[in-house]
């Protein structure tokens, strides 16, 4: 075919999706990165779906990176092959990067939508939440879980103090192997108070009395890596009680009927947000998707099929019942005041400033 | 249990009394097996392959067991003894040599098991070696021996620890023709010069006639015939060991007279034959008449003394040297073979002159059908 | 020479005694002609293995060794800061000319683009060695462009640790392209005030530790493959191959199975609601508060490890065994050795070609796992793999994670040679 015939042809393409109303637009698809799972689900559900409606020409493709977002960004970079549109990750790997310059700088105002009342994003959003490169979506928690069937009716577990009460509450707990949320609890649970913790954890002194009090549990504890192990160890009765991200024990809990209660003392929250890769070949129709994906009514909607908290301020009262479910999804988010009574906000910088050197001694704790 | 010359009756070396071996249940593969072997003899089995020689050894070595019977060993039950324990020596057709140990070390492993003093295990090891004639050897690896030298080995190893009896299950088959028969005759010789008893199994009839005091014949599960070399070939007591055993002319027929100790047969094609009569039964029964083809002569006009002539039509020739294999039709028999003596008064012979052959009675024997 | 003309009648000398063709060509020259083609045949077979081998393994492992010394985000990030230290003696502060130079480096930085600017790697470096360290470039180099002179007292304020002498030490320590710190510390070392290498404290030591189990661990799976893999090749090798052939298939069928539909299996078995200790407590062997703790721990390693390496063991035990005629345990018996004496003398040297290769091949893989522990291993039954994984996948210390993998590579390395020296490598028989 001859350029001017294709031209000819092109040409009569877009006069007719003129005259229909619409204009022509390139297919596009955007590969977009998550945990996989009941999150992507929730996502898929929540935004990528009435996106794709709206906008034919766009095709979404999940990717179930994101547990290893930051190392994936590192080598697409490197090889100069830039082949993410768009990365769920938490917020410390997200300063990582974008000190990297390996994700892009986001001007919140200028890009996302503001509030239905016009509150400009960046004040829409929840305080702390925003990263020069970091758009939060939801506010997720850690949690302490445990199996209502394993205790008796009058002695239910109640508080983080129970997960370091063998006497109590015997049996195995089961903890994430990592010392980011463990030592922030040994700490609460030796009476720390929760604005105090990272302080506390910041000298020497402080990690000795977190360690010698996970010392007293140490013989008891089951350590889980992938988020999924957490209620599959619970639902098994391999221990009593677990921690687990909110979000995971509510499907185990409410989906799929296990006998699970959650503890929302302490609970220690974090952002879980979107980041854009800088060198990605569809910037343009990633801005169009965020800023449709990240407004009040769609972050509200995600919390129709996922326990997470809507980073919006302005999308809380619009969170509704759960979709399939039916049951209201306030009462189980990590932000309502019920549940959000004595919460540890995990901090990042600390992490960041401290992790390197914790991890080496919580793993070293993990081998005596 | 043997008869000696002066009628005492001695106890044989070794005893298969009514051994049966089955392996499914179902079929036997050794029939009533009753075979007395004397000390000091050498007794070849031979028999073709799945004729039950191989189990037989098996089951005398140990390997195997008798699913009924009793085999003794000097008057002993053995049945029940393990292999080890019971001091037979053994040669194998692979060999056997243990790829790990030098030849003197393969040597020294029956001794050493017997907890044998180490200067004592040296001596003897050196001695064995001299007889097989390896003195230089004892430090190399088996892999680095020709088949020959392994076979010597072997040979010695199952003698070094100084067995009563020794069992030898085709040793030589894995050799070329020519080491074959100079190791035939070296066995031969260390028997002779040990006086052990050997039971020797093969299915290389030369190899039998060479070498055994009596070859047993198996086929089909069962003993054929139990006889010394000379008689197994001249005096074969069944069709099967007449075919077996050396080269043989058959004719087919039936008996119609019997007259002491021959008789009279009318072949196939209507010649009547008179043979000695060795294995037939009554009057009418079929008969398998063997003659070997040595035994034939080519029968000038009015020779008189053959009692069976006949006319024959040549129909190959094959040169050979010492002599002239002729194929013959005669008696209705396309493959009779007879051998012409290549002398200066044999006749000359062509493809498809006709001859006048003939044999005396004696050499026709007229076998089971 | 003399025998020579008689051994090669048909060949002719030249002027010079040398041997020539019919053509007149020297014997020699012709010769290496002839051989040439055949070597470039045999280069021209071999060559893609070479380049694909140069490629997937050779080229990785050596930029995997480069990475555990290579050194660049100080040298890059700080080259005047460094120039100017050159002439601190490492005590107390060094002087205002050193913070100028900071902050010079630091401006230069900021002026470039964004994704160019080395302070953020620099910070990510330091912080391996100094807590905080990120921090403290992070939160301090953009505001660098408004500070004013005298920059010691802009730094100081900025950010606590611009005033700790160990953050300077730091920095001219690894003011070098090339390190041996991820060594250092992957030995479970560090370097003290006056850069001396010294043992790290006590609770931050892990390395070291967890080498010694793998290498424990490892032993243990080799040893248990051996002495599960052992009687079932050996009986393998004495059935008929049909039956053989069946069997195999058993030992093989971990091969075939997905990890996951594996490690579910092992969880319904190992865990303490299992299938295991349930058989057990209907049994009456334990009860039930004695359940046995079979998977994450060490037994979960050892026991999911015995189970998907098995087959490495199983099937070069099984060929050598095969070629392992029968009749030399019959001629060992025949010779008067009892059963045993006969299989330790005479079957198991033969077969020691198979183990050999089994556990080379077992101990070398089971050395490297990671998925298998992390799955059932827990805690206690953690190996350095998963230390290594976890340094490329979450804390991102690619350096250390190639030290360690350097280590466990030179560990192999000379496991194997100490083998070579007892066994003999030509002895391995892989099938």
């Amino acid at each position: 075919m001859s350029m001017k015939k294709l031209s000819i042809l092109a040409g009569g393409v877009a006069a007719a999706a003129i005259t229909a109303g619409a204009y022509a637009q390139e297919p596009v698809s955007l590969t977009i990165v998550s945990w996989g799972g009941a999150y992507t689900q929730s996502q898929v559900r929540a935004y990528h779906e009435p996106y794709m409606e709206a906008n034919p020409h766009v095709t979404i493709i999940n990717d179930d990176g994101s547990a290893n977002a930051l190392a994936g960004l590192r080598a697409q970079s490197q090889a100069g092959n830039v082949t993410w549109d768009l990365v769920d990750m938490l917020p410390s790997d997200a300063q990582l990067a974008c000190d990297e310059g390996i994700i892009l700088p986001i001007d919140h105002d200028e890009m996302l939508a503001a509030a239905p009342d016009g509150t400009p994003a960046s004040e829409d959003f929840l305080p702390g939440s925003l990263g020069e490169c970091f758009i939060p979506q939801i506010v997720y928690s850690t949690i302490l879980a445990y199996n209502t069937d394993l205790f008796p009716e009058d002695a239910q577990p109640d508080s983080i103090e129970a997960l370091f009460d063998v006497e109590n509450y015997p049996g195995r707990r089961a903890l994430q192997d990592r010392p980011g949320t463990n030592l922030e609890w040994a700490l609460y649970a030796d009476g720390v108070a929760p604005e105090d913790i990272y302080d506390v954890l910041a000298t020497p002194e402080g990690q000795d009395r977190a360690f010698a009090k996970l010392d007293t549990i140490k013989e008891h504890i089951v350590f889980w890596t992938e988020g999924a192990q957490a209620p599959q160890l619970l639902a098994d009765g391999e221990v009593v009680m677990a921690t687990g991200y909110n979000g995971r024990i509510f499907d185990a809990a409410q989906v799929e009927g296990q006998p699970f209660e959650i503890i929302w003392d302490g609970q220690i929250v974090e952002w879980d947000g979107w980041v854009v890769p800088a060198d990605g070949q569809n910037i343009d129709a990633v801005m169009e998707y965020l800023y449709f994906a990240t407004d009040t009514q769609r972050l509200a909607d995600q919390a129709k099929f996922i326990s997470y908290g809507p980073a919006r301020a302005s999308s809380a009262p619009l969170v509704g019942e759960h979709a399939d479910l039916g049951i209201d999804m306030n009462e189980h988010m990590p932000t309502n005041p019920d549940n959000y009574f004595s919460p540890i906000v995990l901090d990042n910088d600390f992490w960041t400033d401290y992790g390197d050197e914790l991890r080496e001694r919580f793993a070293n704790w993990m081998l005596q | 249990m043997l008869k000696t010359a002066d009628g005492v009756t001695e106890q044989g070396h070794v005893c298969f009394d009514n051994v049966q071996k089955s392996y499914d249940g179902e079929t036997l593969v050794v029939k009533n097996l009753n075979l007395d072997i004397a000390r000091g003899e050498f007794l070849t089995m031979l028999g073709p392959s799945g004729s039950g020689k191989t189990t037989c050894l098996m089951m005398l070595a140990g390997f195997e067991s008798a699913t009924f019977g009793e085999i003794r060993l000097d008057g002993q039950r053995i049945d029940n003894v393990a292999p080890h324990k019971r001091g037979i020596g053994m040669v194998f057709q692979n060999y056997a040599l243990f790829p790990h140990m030098t030849v003197a070390e393969n040597l020294a492993f029956p001794l050493r098991v017997r907890k044998m003093g180490a200067a004592d295990v040296e001596t003897r090891v050196q001695r064995a070696l001299d007889m097989v004639e390896l003195s230089e050897f004892g430090a190399r690896m088996p892999a680095q021996l020709s088949g020959g030298q392994q076979q010597r080995v072997a040979v010695a190893r199952a003698l070094v620890f100084e067995p009563q009896l020794v069992l030898m299950d085709e040793p030589l088959g894995a050799l070329d023709k020519n080491l074959r028969e100079q190791m035939q005759y070296e066995i031969k010789h260390i028997h002779d010069q040990l006086g052990v008893t050997v039971v020797y199994v093969t299915h290389d009839q030369t190899e039998a006639l060479t070498m055994s005091n009596r070859i047993a014949v198996f086929n089909d599960g069962k003993v054929q015939q139990l006889a010394s070399p000379p008689d197994l070939y001249e005096r074969p007591e069944n069709a099967f060991v007449a075919a077996f055993i050396g080269e043989n002319n058959k004719l087919m027929g039936k008996v119609e007279a019997i007259d002491g100790d021959t008789c009279k047969v009318v072949l196939d094609n209507g010649d009547k034959v008179t043979a000695l009569k060795v294995n037939v039964g009554a009057v009418g029964d079929r008969t398998t008449l063997s003659l070997r083809p040595e035994r034939v002569v080519i029968a000038p006009e009015g020779s008189a003394d053959l009692d069976n002539v006949f006319e024959a039509e040549v129909r190959e020739l094959i040169y050979l040297g010492d002599h002239i294999r002729t194929r013959v039709k005669v008696c209705g028999n396309d493959e009779f073979i007879v051998k012409v003596p290549n002398s200066s008064h044999s006749p000359d012979l062509a493809r498809g002159a006709k001859v006048r052959i003939g044999w005396i009675t004696q050499d026709c024997r007229a076998l089971d059908a | 020479m003399a025998q020579a003309d008689a051994g090669n009648a048909d060949l002719m000398q030249d002027a010079s005694g040398q041997m020539v063709t019919a053509d007149g060509v020297p014997l020699k020259q012709s010769l290496k002609r002839a051989e040439r083609r055949r070597k470039l045949v045999a280069l021209g077979l071999v060559t893609p293995l070479l380049l694909f081998l140069l490629v997937v393994f050779i080229f990785p492992i050596g930029q995997m060794m480069w990475r555990s010394v290579d050194n660049p985000q100080v040298v890059n990030a700080l080259p005047l800061t460094l120039e100017a230290l050159e002439g601190w003696d490492g005590q107390g502060l060094p002087g205002e000319e050193v913070y100028a130079a900071l902050a010079s480096d630091f401006r230069t930085d900021m002026e470039r683009p964004r994704r160019d600017q080395f302070s953020g790697p620099l910070g990510v470096r330091l912080n391996y060695e100094l807590s905080a360290a990120r921090g403290a470039v992070a939160r301090t180099v953009r505001n660098v462009p408004d500070f004013e002179p005298p920059y010691k007292e802009a730094f100081l304020d900025s950010h606590r640790l611009w005033g700790d002498v160990s953050l300077w030490r730091v920095i001219q320590r690894e003011g070098r392209p090339l390190t041996s710190a991820y060594y250092v510390a992957a030995l479970d070392r560090q370097f003290d005030d006056d850069g001396n290498i010294v043992l790290r404290d006590e609770n931050r030591r892990i390395y070291i530790n967890l080498y010694i189990r793998t290498l424990g661990l490892s032993v243990a799976i080799t040893v248990l493959t051996i002495l599960l893999g052992f009687p079932i090749a050996y009986y393998m090798s004495i059935l008929p191959m049909r039956y053989s052939n069946l069997l195999m298939i058993f030992v093989l069928l971990p091969f075939w199975t997905s990890l996951l539909v594996r490690t579910t299996a092992w969880i319904v078995l190992l865990q303490q609601q299992g299938v295991i200790n349930e058989s057990l407590i209907a049994v009456g062997i334990i009860d039930d508060s004695g359940r046995f703790s079979l998977m994450y721990n060490m037994w979960g390693t050892i026991i999911a490890m015995t189970h998907i390496l098995l087959p490495f063991m199983v099937l070069p035990l099984y060929s050598v065994m095969r070629t392992i005629p029968p009749s030399y345990m019959r001629a060992a018996k025949s010779l008067g050795a009892t059963p045993f004496t006969a299989f330790r003398k005479v079957y198991l040297p033969q077969t020691l070609p198979g183990i050999g290769a089994g556990a080379v091949l077992v101990f070398i893989i089971s050395i490297g796992y990671y998925i298998t522990p992390a799955l059932v291993g827990g805690q206690s039954g953690r190996m350095i793999s998963n230390e290594i994984a976890r340094h490329m996948q979450q804390s991102l210390n690619w350096g250390l994670a190639a030290a360690l993998g350097t280590i466990l590579l030179i560990g192999v390395l000379v496991l194997y040679w100490v083998y070579n020296r007892l066994v003999g490598a030509q002895n391995l028989k892989l099938g």
